[in-house]
């Protein structure tokens, strides 16, 4: 880039008078320079094609299939061949009782998320930072990352298997004479279980971010406070917490520009155990009325309106984070 | 700093030991009950911590050919066929965007790194699959994901780090781009190539949505048979299973599914585990 624009005043300067002053094959002139910049990067641009064609098909392309959102969708028209309908898709689905009960439930599981989960990471992570043992820190973090890894095939059928009425739990309960719990396809169990399900999976992989954070405190602050007749209690407020407080701040603004979206194989996967009712969150809306009950435009406008509103908050929070002096996730 | 008391540091303790109780047991009573005999799983109400007499059968049984066998091959067809043209594909493009003064280098990385924000959607994605004629392919489980933006900052990161006098020596020697990133960075990126192509490789392994939605139940990989014969509790003596000479219960048949399809992860965790904190960390802090 630098050298382009070096060359760029003195391209007319050097161009003999009355020769021709522009034009891709002139030497010196900036379309040269630009050209002879496309020739040397022949191989690398080449290298670039099964990417940048990847990217252009099915993620630009993808996206503007987004138009069904104002269609009538007609399976046998095809997507150019269906009749505008305008923002119709839309009015309809602010009148719709079934989006709002999902964007409810979306909302609801959203903030038992932020309430429950939230802090656990950050709890773990403050119990392995402060094992002395390096060996025995190591072994449990190796131990807890491990269920990011598997499928939510795997971990909702996980727990079907431990929580069940035939289940590890109340195979036990039941032995010890308790009263046995019912979990699983119970309407009411539903919510505290799909974020039980999601502390299990990712709250050991969370602490990843806060371990880093926690490792690079200046262990002379803690020295020093210590001194000054500080107690474990007060260093952690006045050391271990202000020193993470960006990270954790930037964790919750991630959180909030994405509080439409709370796991939709997670969800998907377990819908129909408990119906509608407490089951359909916004993307399972989206995949029940377009693609299992093939109302296309209709669905296509929600998933748009979800996604329109997600960028939004995104945005909302991060000028939150800036206002209170944070770095935020963009500048 | 001042010793711990000993009640934190037993407080501690039994923190720890249910932390590593509530990942593990799981994982126990799983492979327990899938190596039990079936007398002993009815008798004991669906599970066991610890199988009396180990056996092998539910193995046998469930990839002596049937649905599970033909969905494990799926499986693994997706995976290695997929994480190589992702990996290629990654690398190449990773490479080009990471030399200085490439032509458009800079337009096209905004192209990429736009798509991180606006994904396009479900119903969209879902019709051009449809549109471009993938359905029920097994490209449609794999060209839709083919390059992770996530991955692909990591690697031009990666390459990016790799001392510019090296490339310089190359040059000099006469070689040219392709020679420079076949003989150079390649080869100098091995560990960030592994790391990229093992998170490749899980994703594959564990995709199920779009093989739910894509794929017909004779293309089926393992994450479907999984949910619908252990999630959605399909009866198993209605499938293909039964054609393999099925006499274990259904119960320990489904435990030995779940460990099949958990067992790869667990193979490669080890390695994975090396390598992630570093990738995972450069990864937060470019982007």
């Amino acid at each position: 880039m630098p050298t382009v624009a070096k060359e760029r005043p003195d391209a007319g300067v050097a161009a003999p008078p009355g020769g021709p002053q522009t034009g891709p094959k002139t030497k010196n002139s900036p379309r040269y320079a630009g050209w002879k910049r496309f020739r040397s990067s022949r191989t690398l641009l080449l290298l670039m094609v099964p990417g940048v064609v990847y990217f252009l098909v099915f993620h630009y392309g993808a996206f503007v299939g987004n138009v069904v959102a104002f269609k009538e969708y007609d399976p046998f028209a095809g997507l150019w061949g269906s009749q505008w309908v305008g923002f119709g898709n839309f009015s309809r689905m602010f009148g719709d009782p079934d989006f709002w009960h999902a964007t409810w439930n979306t909302l609801y599981i959203a903030v038992l998320q932020l309430t429950f989960y939230f802090p656990v990471p950050l709890a773990i992570a403050l119990l392995l930072h402060s094992l002395t043992s390096d060996l025995l820190r190591r072994f449990v973090q190796s131990v807890v990352y491990l269920p990011h890894f598997l499928s939510w095939v795997i971990v909702v059928a996980l727990f079907q298997q431990v929580l069940s009425d035939t289940g590890l739990l109340n195979s036990f309960l039941g032995d010890s004479g308790l009263h046995t719990v019912d979990i699983i396809g119970n309407p009411d169990a539903y919510r505290p279980l799909v974020v039980a399900e999601v502390i299990w999976k990712d709250a050991g992989w969370g602490t990843i971010i806060f371990l880093a954070a926690l490792m690079q405190v200046d262990e002379q602050q803690y020295e020093a406070a210590a001194i000054d007749g500080a107690g474990p209690w007060r260093r952690f407020w006045h050391v271990t917490l202000p020193s993470i407080r960006p990270i954790v701040v930037l964790l919750l603004i991630m959180r909030l520009g994405d509080i439409l979206s709370v796991g939709f194989e997670q969800m998907l996967l377990q819908r129909q155990s408990v119906g509608p009712e407490v089951g359909e969150v916004l993307d399972t809306f989206v995949f029940w009325q377009g693609i299992v009950g093939g109302d296309t435009g209709y669905a296509a406008a929600a998933g748009l309106f979800k996604g329109l509103v997600g960028a939004l908050l995104v945005f909302v929070a991060n000028r939150i984070a800036h206002k209170l002096g944070e770095q935020g996730v963009y500048k | 700093m001042e010793k711990p008391k000993p009640v934190t540091k037993a407080a501690k303790g039994v923190a720890v030991l249910v932390l590593l109780c509530l990942v593990l047991v799981p994982f126990l009573v799983i492979v327990s009950t899938s190596l039990a005999s079936n007398k002993e799983v009815v008798a004991n109400g669906g599970w066991v911590l610890w199988p009396s007499e180990p056996t092998l059968r539910a193995y046998e049984n469930i990839l002596s050919g049937g649905i599970v066998t033909k969905a494990l091959g799926v499986s693994i067809g997706i995976t290695v066929v997929g994480t190589l043209l992702s990996l290629a594909c990654t690398a190449c493009l990773a490479y080009a965007l990471s030399r200085p003064g490439v032509y458009g280098g800079k337009p096209v990385l905004l192209v990429v790194l736009f798509t991180f924000l606006f994904p396009p959607g479900m119903i969209p994605a879902f019709l051009l699959v449809k549109g471009l004629g993938l359905m029920d392919t097994y490209a449609a489980v794999i060209a839709p994901v083919l390059i992770n933006v996530f991955n692909l900052v990591v690697l031009r990161g990666f390459f990016q780090g790799i001392p510019e006098e090296l490339y310089e020596a190359a040059r000099l020697d006469g070689a040219g781009d392709w020679a420079t990133f076949w003989r150079i960075a390649l080869p100098l990126s091995k560990a960030a190539l592994a790391v990229v192509g093992l998170f490749y490789a899980v994703s594959y392994w564990n995709a199920w949505f779009t093989a739910s939605i894509y794929l017909e139940s004779g293309h089926w990989p393992l994450s479907q048979v999984l949910r619908t014969y252990v999630i959605g509790g399909a009866q198993i003596a209605d499938t293909g299973l039964s054609e393999a000479g099925m006499v274990s219960a259904p119960q320990t048949t489904q435990m030995a599914v779940l460990v099949i399809a958990t067992v790869p992860i667990l193979l490669v965790y080890p390695f994975l585990q090396k390598y992630f904190t570093k990738g995972v960390l450069t990864g937060a802090i470019k982007s």
